[in-house]
């Protein structure tokens, strides 16, 4: 008998697949389990084709929607993601917001209480350690991270937590495990939301964070996503969980959606995977990400690795992420990008874009040939393709506005 | 799961069919157009390509990967189905219909090692 192994061997996986479940795969390969979520009986009950993604079997796919159907149905209607894998803490403590600002690069104390924002926690050298959603709340912060960097993360915080606890910071650190994590994302989501809830979302901004009960379940309502489309992450306690998901699912509108998906579709709307797209040597500004570093904290610094960030925003950078749009094969992670023959970069992430139907990719390239309508070239396989630097999303981006 | 009895199969998930006039043609299985998903591109070699079995022989293409396609036996490319440049989709639709390629077989004895409907059946769990 073949075994699913051999298959995945038979049909080498997708860079997406490569590149996703390295760690995972390492994970294996040492003999660690892989770790579940609280709804992973109902993903193989409902046809979920489990991989291991950064320590964790989650489903890449559904069996009654290939990946481009998945992705074409988030972009009409709305889909449910299970994420209950990425790494929720909830900060407390009066000095929250003082020690958030010297590990990341967000303007914390001016963000409006209920608002959230992308930040990314840097090192030393400006790198990025990660990247982060952080919502303000009256008496704590709401953090979510990447699952595959959650060990890191936690070593990395905690570290720098000590230290300021020892210096006498008020501050405290929780993981949330006691709550899964649960996103619905599409232009529908809102509808769907809005009748389980019995009143309008209007007035709801795209990535603000509430309090709500569904349906008699407590939960975080984060107005957010990794689709370009509205939608929420919504973090449900535990028991709760299975039967949440069953009552989003219950709605016609609303069908399941995996990995696959989740990767095609952030990829077209421009947004970062971690260990793609953004690593600890890529800072910030060459990531394109300066927009998330408040310009209070731009003049003023305070945060790890701000001398060499505060340094390239004055002086500029070498390289910059950038997208493309490239013709003939898809060029995927990994493909070298050229400018008049001259090797200036290449793809960190690519795939064939189901929305546009054109090859999507985003990858840096040296500091001058990244302005868009730039004419690069891609190597697939050997042979060098015409690819033209294109501002992203690639789609336009579907988020409420009030 | 279509299988078609009157063709063989390989361990990666190529069906092969032997012509009257000695040459055979190539596609991918049903359970690996499923497996890949919606295929959007595929890099079929040149004519007059000679390969030997084991081989990447072709790149299929979908949303989420880009896969080698291995040539089941050696032999050398006479014609490749131009038709999937503009339609690739074809290869889901009916995966034994848009076959991929014929080739000119250069070690007969090698069709003895593929397998048949009922083997691949089993082998893929089905």
């Amino acid at each position: 008998m073949m075994s699913a192994l051999k298959f995945a061997k038979a049909l080498p996986a997708s860079t997406f697949a490569r590149s996703a479940a390295q760690r995972a795969y390492s994970a294996a390969a040492t003999g660690e389990v892989l770790k579940k979520t609280v709804l992973y009986d109902y993903h193989v009950e409902n046809g979920g084709k489990m991989v291991p993604f950064a320590g964790w079997s989650m489903p890449v796919q559904y069996s009654n929607l290939g990946v481009g159907a998945s992705h074409n149905w988030t972009r009409n209607n709305a889909s449910v993601f299970d994420v209950s894998h990425m790494l929720a803490t909830r900060i407390t403590g009066k000095d929250r917001v003082k020690f958030y600002e010297s590990i990341t690069v967000a303007d914390i104390e001016n963000l409006p209480v209920g608002s959230s924002t992308l930040s990314v926690f840097t090192n030393e050298n400006g790198g990025i350690i990660d990247d982060t959603i952080i919502c303000k709340h009256q008496d704590s912060l709401y953090v979510v991270s990447n699952a595959g960097c959650a060990d890191k993360d936690l070593a990395h915080i905690r570290a720098h937590l000590k230290a300021f606890q020892n210096k006498g910071g008020d501050v405290d650190l929780k993981i949330i495990d006691d709550h899964q994590l649960i996103a619905i994302q599409g232009p529908k989501a809102a509808a769907v939301i809005e009748e389980l809830v019995g009143k309008s979302l209007q007035d709801f901004p795209f990535m603000d964070g509430r309090f709500m009960t569904i349906k008699g379940i407590e939960c975080h309502v984060a107005r957010s996503g990794y689709t370009g489309e509205d939608g929420f992450e919504i973090s449900v306690p535990n028991s709760d969980a299975v039967e949440f998901t069953k009552m989003l699912i219950a709605d016609p509108r609303v069908e399941l959606a995996g990995l696959g998906a989740r990767d095609s579709l952030r990829l077209e709307a421009g947004l970062c995977l971690y260990g793609n797209d953004l690593d600890e040597t890529i800072t910030p500004v060459e990531a394109g990400l300066t927009w998330t570093i408040g310009k209070r904290r731009r003049a003023e610094g305070g945060f790890l690795g701000a001398e060499k960030i505060q340094d390239q925003l004055k002086n500029g950078v070498t390289r910059r992420r950038i997208g493309l749009v490239v013709q003939g094969a898809p060029a995927r992670e990994g493909a070298p990008i050229y400018a008049n023959g001259e090797l200036v970069g290449k793809v960190t992430s690519g795939c064939p874009s189901p929305s546009t139907k054109k090859n999507v990719a985003m990858g840096y390239v040296k500091n001058g040939v990244h302005k868009s309508g730039t004419e690069l070239e891609v190597e697939v396989r050997g042979r060098k393709q015409k690819a033209v630097v294109t501002k992203m999303p690639f789609v336009p981006a579907g988020y409420h506005k009030v | 799961m279509k299988l078609p009895a009157d063709l063989q199969y390989t361990e990666s998930h190529e069906w092969v069919r032997l012509e009257i006039d000695g040459t055979v043609t190539i596609g991918i299985t049903d359970h690996a157009q499923e497996a890949l998903g919606d295929i959007v591109y595929l890099e079929l070699p040149t004519e007059g390509t000679k390969i030997a079995a084991g081989k990447s022989l072709a790149v299929i293409e979908s949303v989420k990967a880009a896969s080698d396609i291995y040539a089941p036996i050696s032999g050398e490319v006479l014609e490749i189905n131009e038709k999937l440049a503009d339609e690739p989709g074809a290869v889901n639709a009916d995966p034994y219909a848009a076959w991929l390629l014929k080739l000119k077989p250069s070690e007969q004895a090698e069709l003895a090692s593929l397998m048949s409907a009922e083997a691949y059946r089993q082998a893929i769990g089905g």
